[in-house]
């Protein structure tokens, strides 16, 4: 591992990875909050927002980050994958602008247009989450346009979308209460069908389509020695559906529990994909050595990684530290408010 | 139409829509933070008046700003892996210092700038709006560099095809990234300056008296009579470094043929590609010679200087060039014009009693510097082809090979949604302003009867 045109390509698929798996789950639960907007009476709206208003805009720059990653540590690979999946990705494109501008017009623009935007709101997070989850459909399937591809592509746009409206359910436990928070519990029992099929799913495909992906699972002594992920997403999932039957609890106990334990069952279906397509990024046909850029070039981003990595996180933290506990009304004001009865 | 023509028309349209939404809010961060802190300073409730007006249209501009830009990313590989597959190991450390370094900062530190005051304590609130602007401006200059890199390549080496960096310096700080950054910079305040201006006339044009819209009203004109001058000046150098690095641009935004001395200034003209010389010219003789080179006898150089023995055409489309320079000069010379006429009249009747037609006036150049900018733009990226990367890398040969129907078709999704959110945008900012000048504040949200954090 000591050569640099073997770590370095591994380093940057794992920052890709790693930016990847924090977007989905970051702007999964804000898409899922928009993809739940139908269920809710109109004057929930405003506090669903006011749950993902702060941290939105941070989300998506996760979904920049990962682009970036490929853009500029795997050149070869992000031109090919990204003309095969030219059209869900300008679908996916088109469905973020709608989603992101909704957000602002909605309570910028005259109020009769505020239904408008609400539905541009529901139709920007369908069309992302839809189109997010036919390209890792297709991109399971090597990226081939076929009518069984697309037929899988599609059965994983419909689970995807139904697992970010999970997660975006468990996200409204955290954050809100009274009527909201157990009608967001309704939903979360509603949606986790979503994720069980979904992993279940690409479990299942992913060993067929390539031989090489089904020996690295299911020889020996492979099979033993990974056995505690499926073990451990089944635990997480019963674990979860039975939390769910108890939500909300006095004093809003654990109402946190069925995020972080959507938060590890994404962790852990993602680790399943990495370790199944590595050392591929473009699905059996190029590798993540013979991808890669120049080492002098990433060597040039891996130093700026190292040092603003741990400064983003850090005020990422801050921001949930700032804006932790219920979603109250989003407000621009300079001066503080007058203090609620409670506060010393 | 060819894949080519249709991908050059997407990322013309996506880019053109993008750069409306950072003109406003690379400068607007800063003008907010000034805001705040005379608000600071003074304590009267008009800089906060003007703070909570203009944090709204902040806020909008900046959502727009960065979904337009996610689909910049994405074009590069959807429409052109030839540019990353040749000089993505310069692009790509740029393009990826961008995303870290200020992308970040910006999109971390919004939600406490928009919605924290009351939630953190002030030097912080002060701190994360001093952050967002730098994070702004940051992210300007790394796309600059970028793009006069593309512009003036340096400090690069080729190897098998594939552009390699040599000297990271020279590549950031190459010939032409200071003139580019100053002159976007400007753009911007200046864009801000008569953006304020002239929505501020409009809420006195409808009845608006409070303090706050004077004091904008003020700090607008003020403030691109000070910059229109010093842009101006910048422009010029940045043409002057245009001619010592890309004369075949310079010989376009003129019009310009033929190499030789004593070269008019054209004021109007039709080049025409075909007959390679101008119909209906209109010039002052002698004029670009002068402004060029400083001398009555200056030599010019001509476009036809650019045309390989093959017939190979290696200078720009001159119409295109020719025009948008013009168009941004005439921008420029007319808020020279209304700004220091402005400045005059404010000395002389004060703003609370500007004359309406001169109010009406600025309403007009609400948008100049979005017109400005954007006709600066095409002078420069049109003025580069047929080079993608001048010198290294044709348009022709970084397309990708995507059905052209697929390209129409999401050409055509993209317009739709552009022209409807243009509209709103910019019927949402007239909205905010009638509404600021009845005096109310935001739509009344139903107060969620919640307790606060913990």
């Amino acid at each position: 591992m000591s050569d640099p045109a073997v770590w370095l390509p591994f380093t940057f698929a794992a920052l890709m990875g790693l930016s990847i798996l924090i977007y989905v789950v970051l702007d999964g639960f804000d898409l899922g909050v928009g993809l739940l907007f139908p269920f809710a009476e109109p004057a929930e709206h405003d506090r669903m927002i006011a749950s993902i208003g702060p941290f939105w805009d941070a989300n998506e720059t996760w979904l920049v980050m990962a682009i970036g990653l490929m853009l500029v540590a795997f050149p070869l690979a992000h031109g090919t994958i990204l003309t095969a999946l030219y059209l869900p990705v300008a679908v996916m494109l088109v469905g973020l602008i709608l989603r992101g501008v909704a957000f602002e017009f909605r309570a910028k623009a005259p109020s009769a247009h505020k239904p408008g935007w609400d539905r541009a709101f529901l139709g920007g997070s369908l069309m992302a989450s839809l189109s997010q989850g036919f390209m890792l459909g297709l991109y399971i399937m090597g990226l081939q346009w076929t009518p069984l591809t697309v037929g899988f592509a599609l059965l994983t746009a419909v689970f995807l979308t139904v697992a970010y409206s999970f997660i975006g359910a468990t996200w409204l436990i955290l954050k809100t209460d009274g009527v909201l928070q157990q009608k967001a519990v309704g939903w979360a029992q509603g949606g986790i069908w979503g994720v069980v099929l979904g992993m279940a799913a690409i479990s299942l495909a992913t060993p067929l389509v390539s031989r090489r992906i089904f020996d690295k699972w299911f020889g020996v002594p492979e099979i033993l020695l990974l056995s505690p992920l499926p073990v451990i997403s089944a635990g997480l999932i019963w674990l979860l559906w039975s939390r769910l039957q108890q939500l909300p609890a006095p004093n809003d106990r654990q109402a946190w529990l069925p995020f972080a334990v959507t938060i590890g069952l994404f962790v852990l279906g993602f680790l399943g994909m990495a370790y199944s397509f590595y050392p591929y990024v473009v699905p059996e046909r190029i590798t993540i050595y013979e991808a890669a850029s120049a080492p002098e070039s990433l060597w040039i981003i891996l130093v700026g990684v190292i040092v603003v990595l741990p400064m983003i996180l850090a005020y990422t933290a801050l921001s949930y530290v700032v804006f932790r506990g219920k979603a109250t009304r989003l407000d621009y004001a300079l001066v503080e408010p007058l203090p609620p009865p409670d506060r010393r | 139409m060819e894949t080519l023509l249709l991908s050059r028309i997407q990322f013309a349209a996506n880019i053109s829509f993008h750069i409306l939404f950072p003109t406003i809010t690379i400068a607007l961060a800063w003008v907010l933070m000034f805001f705040k802190l005379r608000y600071n300073a003074t304590g009267d409730a008009k800089w906060m008046d003007a703070y909570m007006f203009w944090v709204k249209v902040f806020a909008l501009s900046f959502a727009l700003g960065v979904v337009s830009g996610i689909t910049m990313s994405f074009q590069f590989g959807t429409n052109w892996p030839g540019f990353m597959e040749t000089v993505g190991n310069i692009a790509g450390p740029l393009l990826a210092y961008e995303v870290l370094t200020a992308f970040f900062l910006e999109a971390g530190f919004l939600g406490i700038m928009l919605f924290g005051a009351s939630r953190v304590p002030g030097w912080l609130h002060t701190l994360a709006t001093f952050l967002v602007a730098f994070g702004t401006t940051l992210s300007a200059f790394w796309i600059l560099v970028l793009n006069s890199w593309m512009q003036t390549p340096v400090g690069y080496e080729v190897r098998e095809g594939v552009i390699h960096a040599a000297d990271w310096w020279a590549i950031v700080f190459n010939p032409s990234m200071p003139y580019r950054l100053m002159h976007m910079l400007l753009a911007s305040a200046l864009t801000v300056a008569f953006l304020i201006a002239g929505i501020s006339a409009f809420r006195r044009l409808i009845g608006d008296r409070s303090a706050a819209v004077l004091t904008t009203l003020r700090f607008g004109l003020i403030a691109a009579a000070i910059l229109i001058p010093v842009q101006i000046f910048v422009g010029d150098h940045h043409g002057l470094n245009t001619l010592k690095h890309q004369p075949q641009k310079v010989a376009a935004m003129e019009g310009n043929w033929q190499t030789g001395p004593g070269k008019p200034l054209l004021l109007f003209a039709i080049p025409d590609a075909e007959l390679r010389e101008n119909r209906f010219e209109i010039g002052i003789p002698h004029g670009a010679s002068l402004i060029l080179t400083h001398s009555w006898d200056g030599v010019v150089p001509g476009l036809d200087d650019y045309v390989a023995a093959d017939g190979t055409v290696l200078h720009p489309p001159v119409f295109a060039v020719f025009w948008s320079f013009r168009v941004m000069v005439g921008m420029g010379l007319l808020m020279l014009l209304v700004s220091w006429a402005g400045v005059w009249l404010l000395r002389r009747h004060g703003a609370q009693d500007l004359p309406r037609p001169f109010l009406a006036g600025l309403v007009a150049m609400s948008c100049s510097g979005w017109i400005a900018t954007l006709a600066g733009w095409y002078t420069t990226e049109i003025g580069r082809q047929p080079w993608l990367v001048t010198g290294l890398l044709t348009t022709k040969d970084a397309v990708s090979d995507v059905a052209s129907g697929m390209v129409l078709g999401t050409l055509i999704a993209y317009l739709v949604v552009y022209g409807i959110l243009l509209a709103a945008y910019v019927g949402a900012i007239f909205y905010l302003a009638r509404k600021a000048a009845r005096g109310e504040t935001l739509p009344p949200e139903p107060r969620l009867g919640l307790q606060p954090a913990e």
